[in-house]
């Protein structure tokens, strides 16, 4: 018996050794950029490497920001994250309450042709849209990297499965009250739907905040660069300027972890709900 | 005398919006955002890069010149095409099934007694949400022939140093170890929603019957699985054939093109050569096959699932 005991606790603690070893070996890239990115270059080209920079150089941020304007990248990139979010969760919420509580002809073949529309690769939208922009003079404007994201047909599917659970008890009496669609949506429907909305709020903004194609695509002008463009065009610069790829590369991937660290849930949900990725 | 009160009474219920049968002048409000949104950027790209696919055109003369399947031929008799399909097609098989293996290993060891699941399951999935152009700088870094982590490491294997970036071959081997990396974690959580949905019963009932770990999982947690592994196949193979953030910053398609993928091959031809009709056939050829991935989920998922639509 004590013999089982003893066997079950080593296979246990050897599953948990594996695993935290596998975990730390995923985690290996984001600690090597933290520690490279605190380093002076005498100690970053070295062979064997040296794992910890003998004296922590915050400098290389700084460094970094004056090589190139992180700081206007970063606001460009949190301007239209916020602002593509803000939107999809109106647009999103107004569509999603339209397919779920309102009777109009053709809503349901209206409703499949969008969830069809998330089949539709991006390249293929690609170049006619590129081509919109530049017939509308928005090439390498703020309009360019905003509008095209104002509208998802996976916000409003997230949307409207959470909406057809909310009991419709609850708006009858405020219809009862004279209510009209719009105060119902916003008032009733939304503070209950917080948490699918919290969903697609962070999905989004992950997917502007991290997006390059389309920026590489519609952005030409210093001022206008975002944080993922700006980094990729960091590093065509400074090729071997190890300290200060990795403070800008901190800098592009802070953001997004923080807000992870504190709505992880949301994340997870947001991925098992849907099956979706972005 | 009954029925005109009925209608009495239809006739004010329908006044209370709830119950009224009609909403089409709301609804058209409510969709007008997103319906603008969707006709200028989807409906109308897919109808227009259809069009331009079999048209010449640079995008700033005024005409585009018809030249039927001209586009097509083209692209098929090219060399660089087939070189492009093949490098996706490489991608997409090394990626996906190495991509399935860790996350279902993974998944399965989170859904045992571990202690410290949180912590885990956040380490997993943080390559996940960061961007894909931080994550390819920080593995050029790894990949360094000279000063890199990754020679390091296999020195003590006694592999001797691999000039990963350069090296037609390790250079394909580099963007699949990253791409793994990259996204197993979507998987892991794919596949973690899944297990859990296997009743506990099974398990117990296979326990009675003095089944082994390795029959369990041959036995019960596969067949299970089956339409969550199928699932993600499909959703992994179509994200696979779209892969470009990470290709353009760890490798900016080379050496000598062999990392060059499909949407990169679009994408130079449309905004750098700026042959539209062109690079328009080539996202068409990219539908196509995406579009026969999605059928094939789409019809297994109806024969598997009835009525869950």
């Amino acid at each position: 018996m004590n013999q089982l005991k003893i066997l079950k606790l080593s296979k246990s603690i050897i599953k948990h050794i594996v695993i935290y070893a596998l975990a730390f070996v995923t985690l290996v890239p984001f600690i090597w950029m933290i520690l490279t990115s605190l380093k002076d270059m005498s100690e970053i080209f070295v062979y064997p490497p040296q794992f910890f920079p003998s004296e922590f150089k915050f400098e290389n941020y700084k460094l970094a920001f004056e090589a190139a304007p992180f700081g206007r990248y970063y606001f460009n990139s949190l301007f239209v994250a916020f602002t593509v979010t803000l939107g999809q969760l109106i647009t999103c919420s107004m569509a999603a309450f339209a397919f779920a509580r309102m009777q109009f002809p053709g809503r349901n073949i209206l409703f499949y042709l969008f969830l069809g529309t998330m089949m539709i690769p991006y390249n293929v939208t690609m170049i006619p849209s590129f081509l919109v922009l530049y017939w509308l003079g928005w090439i390498d404007t703020y309009y360019a990297l905003i509008v095209p994201g104002l509208a998802s047909a996976f916000g409003t599917f997230l949307l409207r499965q959470f909406f057809i659970t909310i009991p419709k008890e609850l708006e009858e009496a405020a219809f009862i009250d004279g209510a009209t669609k719009l105060q119902v949506l916003w008032k009733i429907i939304v503070p209950l739907a917080k948490p699918a909305l919290a969903t697609l709020a962070i999905f989004t903004f992950m997917g502007v905040f991290n997006d390059f194609i389309w920026a590489l695509i519609v952005l030409n002008s210093e001022d206008m660069q975002t944080v993922q463009l700006g980094l990729a065009i960091f590093r065509d610069r400074y090729l071997t300027q190890w300290d200060l790829l990795m403070a800008g590369s901190v800098t592009a991937v802070l953001p997004i972890l923080i807000v992870f660290f504190f709505a992880q849930k949301y994340f997870i949900q947001g991925i098992t709900l849907s099956g979706l990725k972005e | 005398m009954k029925n005109s009160s009925t209608d009495i009474k239809a006739k004010k219920q329908s006044r209370l919006p709830w119950k009224r049968k009609d909403d089409t002048l709301g609804a058209i409000l409510f969709l007008s955002p997103t319906l603008v949104i969707f006709i200028t950027f989807i409906l109308f790209p897919v109808i227009f890069s259809f069009y331009l696919s079999f048209h010449e055109w640079n995008m700033f003369s005024n005409e585009a010149t018809f030249v039927g399947l001209e586009n097509y031929k083209r692209m098929f008799d090219s060399q660089e095409f087939w070189s492009v399909l093949k490098n996706t097609a490489v991608f997409t098989f090394g990626t996906v099934p190495l991509n399935m293996i860790v996350a279902l290993l993974v998944a399965m060891a989170l859904n045992k007694h571990i202690k410290g699941k949180k912590f885990l399951r956040t380490a997993f999935f943080a390559p996940v949400i960061i961007s894909p152009v931080a994550a390819a700088v920080i593995w050029r870094w790894i990949y360094d022939p000279n000063y890199g982590l990754l020679n390091y490491g296999i020195s003590f294997f006694g592999i001797d140093s691999i000039n990963w970036l350069n090296d037609e071959t390790a250079a394909m081997f580099a963007l699949i170890i990253m791409g793994v990396w990259k996204t197993f974690g979507i998987n892991m959580v794919l596949f973690s929603a899944g297990l859990q949905g296997i009743p506990e019963t099974y398990y117990e009932a296979a326990d009675i019957d003095g089944a082994g770990k390795w029959d369990k999982f041959w036995k019960i947690t596969l067949p299970m699985l089956a339409p969550t592994t199928f699932f993600i196949m499909i959703m992994s193979m179509i994200s696979s054939f779209q892969v470009f953030d990470l290709v353009y910053v760890l490798t900016s398609g080379g050496p000598l093109g062999s990392t060059k993928v499909f949407v990169f091959f679009v994408y130079e031809y449309a905004f750098k050569y700026f042959e539209m009709g062109y690079a328009s056939a080539a996202a068409y050829i990219l539908f196509i096959v995406l579009i026969a991935l999605t059928m094939l989920q789409v019809r297994y998922m109806k024969n598997r699932v009835h009525g869950a639509f």
